[in-house]
C-alpha cells in the first residue's frame, strides 16, 4: 500500500507498542486501539515488518482503572499512556512516534507510579510485558530454566527447597506447599496426579485469571516442577468456563510447551514424562474445594467428602493427588531459580513471599496488585489504591470472599498476612479485596454473601444446607425492616453452630461474613432492627422517600413513575410523597433525574 | 428429537471415553440446551439411569434444561459488581425486556437474562456481557445503549 502521508520515518530505529489485552483491557476497547495503531502506522508507510512485531499484545499489568494503557517504546525510551481510545491514536503517532514529542496530557500521572511503587512483583513481573501467546518470550526471560535445574536433583531435594522457602498455599487455607508435597510423594499408590486449581470461585477476584492470561507458562512450569517432585506424570488444570480467554491462552501454552519438549515423554532427556490436560468447570463454587473438584473431574456431581482421607493419600480416582492453586504454582519457577533463601527473605516470619490481590470496589485505583506479605492495609488502601472514590469515607475492606469477613477502618494498621487476617475474623482467601465506603450497608453485604453461599451449598450436610437458609431468612427480614429483638443473638448462635458442624470448608466458613460484620458493625444491625433505619440508605424497604424541595425541579417524573398514587404533583410545584400510600418500591427514586428524592 | 445429532455425540463419547459431564457438555453444545427426550435416549443406550444425568445437569450452573433466548445478557453478580450497584441495573434491564419474576427468558425467545458470580473483570465493575461482548463500568444509560446495540445486531 502506498504511503498516503509521506513523512520522514527514518528517525524510528526501534519501535515497540504494548497494549494490554487482558479481559479488562479488551472490555475497555484495547483491540480497537491495536487496530487503529496498525492502520495509522501503515498509512505513514512504516514498514510492515516493524508493524508485525511492534504492536505487542500483553496480559494485564494491573492498573485496570486506567485502561486502555499503552506503552510506546521509541528507540529504547518508554512512555506510558492511560485511558487511550482509538480516537487518540492518530495524535500519538503523529507527535510522539514521528516527531518524538510525547503527548504530555495523556501520559500516566503520579497515581500510576504510586500504584506501582509499593508493590513487589514476582508473579506479575512479566504480566503486561511479555506476549503470553509466545513461548519464546517466556524462554527469553529465563523461562523453563527451573525445569532444567530440577532434573539433576533428587525429588526430595526439590521438595526440601520448596519447604525451606516457606511457601504456603495461595488458594485459601495457607497450607505449607512443601509439606503437602512431601506427604503425597510418600503416599502409596500409582499413578499420582497434580491438579492446578483455577476454579477461582471467589466472586470479586481475578488474580488467577490474570496470571494465566498474562503468563500461562509460569503456571505450566510450576506444574512440571510439582509433578516431578511428587512423582506424578499427569496434571490437570481445572479452570472456570467463565474464563474463555484464559483457557484459550492456556491451550496455546500447553501446545507450545509440548512442541518444545517441556512436556511430553522423556522431558529434556531426563526420563521424566509429564502431560497436562485442561478440564473446564461446569459452574459451581463448591468445585473449588479440593474433594469436590476431584469428584467433578471424575464426571460426578461436585460433592465434597469428609477429610481424612486427604487427597494427598486418596485423591483423583482414589490415587495420591496434590492440588495447588494457580498462584502457588506460579511462584515455583522463581523459587527454584532464585533459591529458597531469596523467597524466604520476602514477607513476615510465617507468611513468606508476596500475595496478589484484586483490589476492587469503591476505591480509586482498582486493579491487580502484588505486595509483600505483612504490608499494612493502610498502605494498600491509601498508597496503592489512592483512597476511596470521590474521597468518600473508607469504611471496611472485605477479604477472603464468601468465606472471609469485613475488616473495619479501625484496623487499618493491621499487617496483611495469614494469621492477622484470621485473627480479625476474616481470611486471606484467594485474594479478593473489595473496598467499601460509607454508602455500603454492612447488613446488605452479609446478606449478599449468604445468598451466594446458600445458593452454592451442595446440600450434602444439614447444617450448611438448612442453617444458611435460616440465617439468610433472618438477614432478609432485617433488611426489610421486619427484624426482631433477639435476631442478632440468633444469628450468632446459628453461625457458630454451622461453623462447628459442617462437613466441608464451604459451610465451615459460610457464616464468617455475618459474624464479622456483627462483630464490627453491630450498631448497623441494631439501627435496622430497632430504629428501622438503614444508615447507608441501601436497604430499599427502610428508605423513607421524601422530596427535597430545594433540589426538586418540578419535572413530574416521579409522579408518573409512582405505581401507587403516593406522589402528588402539579406543574410548577415540587412533588410531595404521601407516606401512608408509599409502598417503598423506589420507582420515584430511580425516575428522578436530579437526585431530589432522599 | 434429532437422532442423527445424538448418534454423532454417542460415537465421539465411545471413541474418546468420557463421563456424564463431558457428555452433557456435548449435548448442550449441539442442542443449545439439554432436552429431556435426548437424556432418555442416551440413558437407554448407555444403560445409565436418567436420574444420574439430571443429577449432574441440575448441580452445575452451566447446564440448561430449557431452551435459551437468541440474545444472551449475562449480568455479573459478584461482590465488586454488587458493591458498585449492579442490582438496580439488572432490575431495569429485566423490566425493559418485560421479564416476569422467576423467568430468565422472554416469552418470544429473543432474550435471556442470567447472572453469574464474577466474570473476573472486577476492576471495571459493574460488568455485563451482551452476546459475548463485555461491557464495563455499566450505568443505567449504558445499559439502555447495550440493549439497543443487541437489538440492532439481532438479524445476524
Ligand atoms: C468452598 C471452597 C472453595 C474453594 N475455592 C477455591 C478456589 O476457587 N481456588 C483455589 O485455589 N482454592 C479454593 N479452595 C481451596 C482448595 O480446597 C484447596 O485448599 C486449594 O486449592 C489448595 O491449594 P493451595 O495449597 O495451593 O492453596 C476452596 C475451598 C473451599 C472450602
Ligand atoms: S464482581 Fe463482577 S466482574 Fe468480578
Amino acid at each position: 500500500m502506498p504511503a498516503k502521508k509521506p513523512t520522514k520515518t527514518s528517525g524510528i530505529k526501534d519501535l515497540v507498542i504494548r497494549v494490554c489485552v487482558g479481559t479488562g483491557g479488551l472490555a475497555a476497547g484495547s483491540q480497537e486501539v491495536i487496530d487503529e495503531f496498525g492502520r495509522q502506522l501503515k498509512s505513514y508507510g512504516i514498514k510492515a515488518d516493524i508493524l508485525k512485531k511492534c504492536v505487542n499484545k500483553t496480559g494485564c499489568r494491573g492498573f485496570c482503572a486506567k485502561d486502555v494503557l499503552v506503552d510506546v517504546i521509541l528507540n529504547g525510551k518508554s512512555e506510558t499512556y492511560q485511558l487511550i481510545t482509538p480516537e487518540n491514536v492518530a495524535r500519538i503517532v503523529e507527535e510522539h512516534i514521528l516527531k518524538g514529542e510525547p503527548v504530555k496530557e495523556w501520559l500516566v500521572g503520579p497515581e500510576y507510579h504510586a500504584f506501582h511503587d509499593k508493590q513487589t512483583k514476582i508473579l506479575l513481573k512479566e504480566c503486561g510485558h511479555i506476549d503470553p501467546e509466545d513461548i519464546n518470550a517466556y524462554i527469553n526471560i529465563g523461562g523453563y530454566e527451573a525445569v532444567r535445574k530440577i532434573f539433576p536433583l533428587e525429588t526430595f531435594e526439590v521438595i526440601e527447597e520448596v519447604r525451606a522457602s516457606g511457601l504456603r498455599g495461595r488458594g485459601g487455607a495457607g497450607f505449607l506447599t512443601g509439606l503437602k508435597w512431601d506427604l503425597c510423594s510418600k503416599a502409596e499408590g500409582k499413578p499420582k496426579y497434580i491438579i492446578c486449581n483455577a476454579d477461582e470461585g471467589d466472586p470479586g477476584a481475578f488474580m488467577d485469571r490474570s496470571v494465566i492470561e498474562g503468563n500461562p507458562h509460569s503456571v505450566i512450569e510450576g506444574m512440571i516442577i510439582g509433578g516431578y517432585a511428587i512423582g506424578a506424570n499427569y496434571g490437570y488444570v481445572y479452570i472456570r468456563a467463565e474464563y474463555p480467554l484464559a483457557i484459550h491462552r492456556l491451550k496455546i501454552a500447553i501446545a507450545d510447551a509440548r512442541k518444545k519438549g517441556f512436556i511430553g515423554k522423556n522431558i529434556l532427556k531426563s526420563g521424566f514424562d509429564f502431560d497436562i490436560k485442561i478440564k473446564e468447570g461446569a459452574g459451581a463454587f463448591i468445585c473449588g474445594e479440593e474433594t469436590a473438584l476431584i469428584a467433578s473431574i471424575e464426571g460426578k456431581r461436585g460433592m465434597p467428602k469428609a477429610k481424612p482421607p486427604f487427597p494427598a493419600y486418596k485423591g483423583l480416582w482414589g490415587k495420591p493427588t496434590v492440588i495447588n492453586n494457580v498462584e502457588t504454582l506460579a511462584n515455583l519457577p522463581s523459587i527454584i531459580t532464585k533459591g529458597a533463601k531469596w523467597f524466604a527473605s520476602i514477607g513476615t516470619e510465617k507468611s513468606k513471599g508476596t500475595k496478589v490481590f484484586a483490589l476492587t470496589g469503591k476505591i480509586k485505583n482498582t486493579g491487580l496488585i502484588e505486595v509483600p506479605m505483612g504490608i499494612s492495609l493502610k498502605e494498600i488502601i491509601y498508597d496503592i489504591g489512592g483512597g476511596c472514590e470521590r474521597n468518600r469515607k473508607f469504611k471496611a475492606v472485605q477479604t477472603g470472599g464468601p468465606s472471609g469477613g469485613c475488616i473495619p477502618a479501625s484496623h487499618i494498621d493491621m499487617p496483611v498476612d495469614y494469621e492477622s487476617l484470621m485473627g480479625a475474623g476474616s481470611m486471606m482467601g484467594s485474594g479478593g479485596m473489595v473496598v467499601m465506603d460509607d454508602t455500603t450497608c454492612m447488613v446488605d453485604m452479609a446478606k449478599f454473601f449468604l445468598t451466594f453461599t446458600q445458593n452454592e451449598s451442595c446440600g450434602k450436610c444439614t447444617p450448611c444446607r438448612i442453617g444458611t437458609k435460616r440465617m439468610l431468612e433472618i438477614l432478609t427480614r432485617i433488611t426489610e425492616g421486619k427484624g426482631k429483638e433477639g435476631d442478632i443473638e440468633l444469628l450468632l448462635e446459628l453461625g457458630n453452630d454451622i461453623k462447628l458442624s459442617s462437613l466441608c470448608g464451604l459451610g465451615m466458613s459460610a457464616p464468617n461474613p455475618v459474624l464479622s460484620t456483627i462483630k464490627f458493625f453491630r450498631d448497623e444491625y441494631e439501627a435496622h432492627i430497632k430504629e428501622g433505619v438503614c444508615p447507608a440508605t441501601v436497604c430499599k424497604a427502610l428508605r423513607r422517600y421524601t422530596v427535597s424541595a430545594e433540589l426538586c425541579k418540578m419535572c413530574g417524573k416521579c409522579f408518573k413513575a409512582c405505581p401507587s398514587a403516593a406522589v402528588t404533583w402539579e406543574k410548577k410545584q415540587p412533588a410531595v410523597i404521601d407516606k401512608t400510600k408509599c409502598i417503598k418500591c423506589g420507582a420515584c427514586y430511580e425516575a428522578c433525574p436530579f437526585s431530589a428524592i432522599l | 428429537m434429532n437422532e442423527k445429532k445424538c448418534l454423532a455425540i454417542l460415537d465421539s463419547y465411545r471413541e474418546h471415553g468420557g463421563n456424564i459431564i463431558s457428555l452433557l457438555q456435548e449435548i448442550q453444545e449441539s442442542f443449545g440446551y439439554i432436552p429431556e427426550d435426548v437424556v432418555f435416549w442416551f440413558s437407554k443406550r448407555l444403560n445409565i439411569p436418567a436420574s444420574n444425568f439430571f443429577g449432574v445437569a441440575t448441580f452445575y450452573a452451566q447446564f440448561y434444561l430449557k431452551p435459551r433466548g437468541k440474545n444472551i445478557i449475562t449480568a455479573c453478580c459478584g461482590t465488586a459488581c454488587h458493591v458498585k450497584g449492579s442490582a438496580p441495573i439488572i432490575n431495569k434491564i429485566r423490566e425493559e425486556l418485560k421479564l416476569p419474576q422467576g423467568e430468565t427468558t422472554t416469552k418470544d425467545g429473543k432474550y435471556t437474562v442470567e447472572s453469574v458470580a464474577c466474570v473476573g473483570a472486577c476492576s471495571i465493575a459493574p460488568v455485563f456481557i451482551g452476546n459475548k461482548k463485555v461491557f464495563g463500568k455499566m450505568s443505567m444509560e449504558k445499559a439502555a445503549e447495550m440493549l439497543k446495540e443487541i437489538d440492532k445486531g439481532k438479524g445476524k
